[in-house]
């Protein structure tokens, strides 16, 4: 069936299953491979995005729902040249290494960020209760939030 | 299945009853696991997100009713006046989660372990549902049949719940091995009702069904001092109390959690809801 | 963007090298790959723990639409079976399977959904045959055989001065069980194979290392290693989960037969079935000691479940029995110590390689040795510590940096968090989290330590060398130091380490990276806590040379060098256990500090103290990270993790069930570094990625001992433990030693050697 969405500005139609999922439509049909795929049910959040402005998972988001929306990704968040003060802040922290969780945690962080943007420690767990990270124990993750929360306009 | 999505509940009806064969969606967080999963193959969804009219509340004659198209987030933002619904929003998942599950997603999934259900029960809610045939309500437990599976008519949509306004503290509390993102093992959800003098409690994973637990609200709503806030709740009443909703339990060995914890979850858990109950109330008097 | 271009020499928090990518999502792991043209690969595997197959049916999947090509057992071209010790493990199930999720079939079309329906529509017929799921029933005689040669894989017998039979004032005897743990990497399998018209094959793919799925990959292709070329793909994090073969062979296969690139990713589900997971573990151990805190005797049996391949089985189990005693300096030990073949998911390598099972059990048995002497716990690891010249139970020598006093002193010295007030918290700050269980009820503080000890880079007599290429190149803005590595990073921060030391050596600022291939030499795995040392020394090796070169010159063109680091020799065992298996070792102390729901049985841990020999830190902040995350891999054995098996099929295959831990799980921690010069490793280095995880899952247990006055025999804990619903473990007492003709693998007498042996050992 025919989708047609925004996607980082730019409004894009593509055909796709009937049930394929938002995150098969920015990975497989868009090429927007930054939103990663790692458990299918909403459970590790490595597939955040924002669909209409509102934190999601695009793994549990019909690509038929995000008809008529609009969708931002992390590559929307900055690039090389220009990044975002989370991004920036998650490399001077030491909060990446495998790397794979980060962007939806970048995402996630630029979301809490913008709704509270000084959070205390446990807001900051609780926001993030549902981004899974193997690789860094978390510790440093948090320091990304509060380096990112003195940088962020 | 082509064309715009619905937006509003006579066009969702309207489709739902010509192409019974399209799957409904709304939050996708029950839906799109079997999906990804490769355990469901819909051929066409019905997209009932844009509908804006289901996601609507409000209170009126003394009752409250909540559109089920209204997400976790809504309702913990916006439905203060009700704690354990409020408590139950918040243990769900996560932000991502809580932006998109919906009220009436946890009513068509029907899993024990649904987080606003117990909640549900307690108040003794009623489920709305509707198709082109016209409009009907079920209780919530003639509603939810067994495991996974509903009263729902093949051409029929749910709209909302509705219950009673009823005065006085209540909580939901759900127990799981790590500290977010767990399908309860147990949960208790409790409501007193001081115009009535009733304790309302239900049960949830630790049946087929969410159940209430009868005995253990008509030992409560006797013993308890409705006349003076003040009084403290005696440790013996409390202890009977989460004795008798544990009895009420009738838990399964699953790969989550045993039988035997389960009740034991209950029994704690009902036991420090009534008590928290009574406090809340002593505090606000 | 200052804080960007912080390049770093060693000893420095130098910026990640590969951070930027990660935080914009440009970053390419092996399941974002993509080419023309290509078609998607789905596997069917075996839902039956053992089971003859009947009879395969494909030919209603190759007439799916879509579909290009579906391949079984009866397609293979050359060898037919791959192994990272022994090639045990079929390609696909050969007349037989042995566990479930073995694959059977893959299937190969234009899209995924169709590459599944396809999958879906392969018939397989089998006959369930009685199955072994269980390690000790694996050791009885009457128990239905894995493979012909009999249900013991390796079995080792270490036996240092008197053994079990001196004597002893006061004796523990203790039995502990930890679980079946899965690395759980976020990064689920993936890769990309594209055919050549020569024949050749380009494999691009997430792995730990390149060099030794080349060799087992090419003989199942039937083709020379040099038509097949793997280029490392960005991982999502491993832990050990990668270095057995998963997706590289079934890719090729369809790419050389279609003649189209293929790829394939698992999903969460099929990952659990993918990949190798942790041994499961069960330890009867005694320790006998005088009145004055000495211990005399360690006696240990210990049993590992293998599951149905060998993997790399025999070296866990070799690691697990010579550090079966714990660090302590005991003058008579014994050590009986098998790994068992069964119809369960094969086991291999994960994070601690053998060393957390058996720190569970010494901790645990150490601490109550210490309550029945009336020790203090530390002081009692205090009074047997080893230190540098002290004697292993295999005779080896500890010959490097042997600082436990200290990291005990400089664990114990962190500040414990004062106790919060048990009322008015925010509800996620109780035990249970999200769930809102409690307001400060039945709320109880305990604190319990563990030390632990592990080996760095490979032992018994393997020579894991590591080459790397350095290149120093003129340039307008200053030297620019290229290094050409085949080692894999894989989220640790080896290439940072590595540019550091670059940077160091060759007084540069700017260092970049060619891509990771096997158009160079192997660097070795990226496991065993050995890449800073091996591929650290072959760097700063070529850059020595290099300087060496440049002696009194100025760099006129570009000049390269390079190296092949070794590490010192080591020996197998003899057919006492004695020898000197091991590289070199190093320690942790690890405090944990938890609050226990008593009433619900539910934990909060408050902190995690974990003080670490680290021998010379090159980055402080990459240090860290990397306690950190070895921290909180610790703190899911102790509470969350594990896999679940009935009949030996994974029951929880899937995060809802499968639980790792979420940030509301991990506290903070707080990391110390000791840091003693390893002699002979470059700058002094020891590794530091495994140790907390092995140390911390006795810590945690211990703090909850403390806690709740529960035995706690077994990891995880789960809340029925802690509420006293479930009684502690009870074991039948301790399985026979089996009868083995030596110290090696099993699979090795019948002159099955291949894999890494081969290749390590061909270097010679």
């Amino acid at each position: 069936m025919t989708v047609t969405t925004t996607v980082n500005g730019v409004e894009c139609t593509v055909d796709v299953p009937p049930a394929a999922s938002l995150l098969t439509l920015l990975r497989d049909e868009l090429g927007l491979t930054g939103s990663k795929n790692a458990c299918e049910q909403g459970e590790c959040g490595s597939c955040s995005v924002w669909l209409d402005g509102e934190l999601v998972c695009a793994c549990l988001v019909a690509a038929v729902q995000a008809d008529g929306r609009t969708v931002r990704t992390v590559e929307d968040l900055g690039g090389a040249d220009r990044l975002h003060p989370v991004q920036e802040a998650f490399v001077a922290a030491g909060a990446v290494q495998c790397g794979f969780c980060t962007p939806g945690f970048v995402v996630a962080v630029a979301d809490l960020l913008e709704c509270d943007p000084h959070p205390s420690d446990d807001a900051i767990r609780e926001a993030l209760a549902g981004n899974l990270c193997r690789c860094t124990g978390y510790s440093k993750i948090v320091a990304a939030v509060h380096l990112a929360e003195g940088t962020a306009a | 299945m082509s064309g715009p999505s619905p937006g509003t509940l006579a066009e969702a009806l309207e489709a739902r009853a010509a192409h019974p064969e399209a799957v409904p969606i709304a939050g996708g967080t029950d839906l799109m696991v079997a999906v990804n999963f490769g355990r469901l193959r819909p051929e066409a969804l019905l997209d009932l997100s844009g509908i804006a009219e289901l996601a609507a509340w409000q209170r009126r004659d003394g009752a409250v009713r909540i559109g089920a198209g209204a997400t976790f987030a809504q309702i913990a933002s916006d439905l203060g006046e009700f704690p354990p619904l409020v408590q139950a929003a918040r243990a769900v998942g996560s932000p991502q989660i809580r932006h998109r599950a919906t009220i009436g997603g946890n009513l068509a999934t029907a899993s024990p372990a649904g987080d606003a259900l117990p909640v549900l029960a307690t108040y003794g809610g009623d489920v709305l549902l509707a198709s082109v045939r016209g409009e009907r309500r079920l209780r919530w437990d003639e509603f939810l049949v067994a495991p996974k599976r509903t009263a729902l008519a093949e051409d029929e949509l749910i709209v909302g719940v509705e219950w009673p306004v009823v005065d006085g503290p209540g909580s939901f509390a759900k127990v799981g091995t790590r500290n977010a993102m767990v399908i309860a093992i147990a949960s208790v959800s409790l409501q007193l009702d001081t115009q009535a003098r009733r304790v309302c409690i239900a049960l949830g994973s630790v049946a087929p069904t969410v159940v209430r637990a009868p005995e253990a609200e008509a030992f409560a709503s006797d013993a308890l001092d409705w006349d003076d806030p003040q009084r403290p709740l005696p440790e013996t009443v409390a202890r009977e109390f989460g004795a008798l909703a544990a009895a009420a339990a009738h838990p399964i060995d699953d790969v989550r959690g045993s039988a035997a914890y389960r009740r034991r979850a209950v029994e704690v858990l009902a036991r420090r809801a009534l008590a928290w109950a009574v406090d809340d109330r002593r505090a606000a008097a | 963007m200052t804080v960007l271009t912080r390049r770093g020499r060693v000893g420095e928090s130098a910026t990640r090298v590969d951070g930027v990518p990660k935080v914009t999502g440009e970053y390419m792991y092996g399941s974002d790959l993509h080419a023309e043209h290509l078609l998607w690969g789905v596997t069917v595997r075996s839902p039956h723990a053992s089971a003859r197959i009947c009879r395969i049916d494909v030919a209603g999947a190759a007439r799916a639409a879509g579909v290009a090509c579906v391949l079984t057992a009866a397609d293979l071209p050359a060898a037919r079976t791959f192994g990272l010790e022994f090639a045990d493990q079929p390609v696909f199930a050969d007349g037989v399977v042995r566990y479930s999720g073995e694959p059977v079939a893959v299937v190969a079309a234009e899209t995924l959904e169709q590459a599944q329906l396809g999958a879906d529509l392969v018939s397989v017929e089998y006959e369930p045959l009685p199955a072994v799921t269980d390690m000790e029933q694996a050791l009885r005689p009457d128990a239905p055989l894995v493979h012909e040669l009999g249900n013991v894989l390796r079995h080792v017998h270490i036996r240092h001065g008197d053994g079990a039979d001196a004597d002893a004032e006061v004796w523990v005897d203790g039995y502990y069980e930890t679980a079946m743990q899965d690395q759980a990497a976020l990064g689920p399998e993936g890769g990309l194979a594209v055919p050549a018209a020569d024949g050749s094959v380009d494999l691009y793919v997430a792995t730990q290392w390149l060099h030794v799925d080349r060799q087992q990959i090419a003989l199942c292709l039937g083709l020379p290693e040099e038509l097949l070329r793997i280029t490392l793909a960005g991982v999502g994090g491993a832990f050990g989960s990668r270095e057995d073969i998963h997706m590289q062979i079934h890719a090729c296969l369809l790419a050389l037969r279609t003649g189209r690139p293929v790829k394939i990713v698992y999903g969460r589900e099929e990952s659990f079935h993918g990949h190798v997971h942790r041994h499961p573990s069960r330890s009867w151990i005694r320790y006998g000691a005088m009145r004055d805190g000495r211990i005399v005797v360690a006696d240990v049996r210990l049993l590992l479940d293998g599951g149905a391949y060998a993997s790399s089985s025999g070296p866990v189990l070799g690691n697990a029995a010579t550090f079966a005693a714990g660090p302590y300096e005991v003058p008579n030990v014994l050590v009986e110590a098998t790994v068992v073949y069964t119809n369960n998911p094969p086991c291999g390598a994960m994070r601690g390689f053998g060393a957390p099972q058996v720190c569970f059990a010494y901790e645990s048995a150490m601490d109550e040795l210490a309550a029945k002497l009336g020790f203090d716990p530390l002081e009692l690891r205090l009074r047997n510590a080893v230190r540098t010249g002290s004697v292993l139970p295999t005779g080896q020598v500890l010959e490097g940096p042997a600082p436990v006093r200290e990291v005990v002193e400089r664990c114990r010295a962190v500040p414990v968090p004062p106790e919060e007030p048990r009322e008015g918290r925010d509800a996620i700050a109780y035990p249970g989290g999200a769930g809102n269980v409690g307001r400060g009820e039945a709320l109880k503080r305990g604190v319990g330590y563990a030390v632990g000890f592990k080996n760095v880079a490979y032992s018994e007599g393997f020579d894991d060398a590591a080459e790397a290429t350095v290149t120093l190149r003129p340039s307008a803005e200053g030297p620019v130091a290229v290094i050409r590595t085949a080692a894999v990073d894989y989220g640790q921060g080896l290439y940072t380490v590595l540019a550091q030391i670059a940077r160091t050596e060759l007084d540069v600022d700017e260092v970049v990276f060619e891509p990771s291939s096997t158009d160079s030499g192997s660097a070795g795995s990226t496991s065993a806590s050995r890449q800073t040392t091996m591929s650290g020394g072959a760097v700063l090796g070529a850059c020595r040379e290099i300087r060496e070169a440049l002696v009194g010159g100025q760099l006129e063109e570009a000049i390269s060098r390079t190296f092949t680091y070794h590490h010192r020799p080591t020996t197998g065992l003899d057919e006492e256990g004695q020898g000197r298996p091991h590289v070199s070792f190093s320690f942790a102390a690890v405090r944990a500090v938890v609050e226990v729901d008593e009433e619900l049985g539910l934990v909060r841990v408050v902190q995690l103290a974990a003080a670490q020999d680290a021998g010379r830190v090159i980055n402080p902040q990459g240090a860290e990270g990397q306690v950190e995350g070895a921290a909180a891999m610790g703190l899911g054995l102790a509470l969350t993790e594990e896999i679940q098996l009935a009949d030996g099929a994974i029951r929880n295959a899937s995060f809802t069930d499968y639980l790792i831990p979420t940030i509301l799980d991990v506290p903070p921690i707080v990391s110390e570094f000791v840091e003693e010069p390893e002699p002979d490793a470059p700058y002094g280095v020891k590794g530091i990625g495994e140790l907390a995880t092995v140390a911390v899952t006795p810590a945690v247990v211990a703090a909850l001992r403390a806690a709740t006055g529960r035995a706690l025999n077994r990891a995880p804990v789960r809340p029925d433990d802690l509420v006293g619903i479930e009684p502690s473990l009870r074991t039948s007492g301790r399985p026979p030693v089996p009868d083995v003709p030596g110290q090696r693998p099993i699979p090795e007498y019948h002159g099955l050697g291949l894999g890494q042996q081969q290749l390590m050992k061909a270097r010679e």
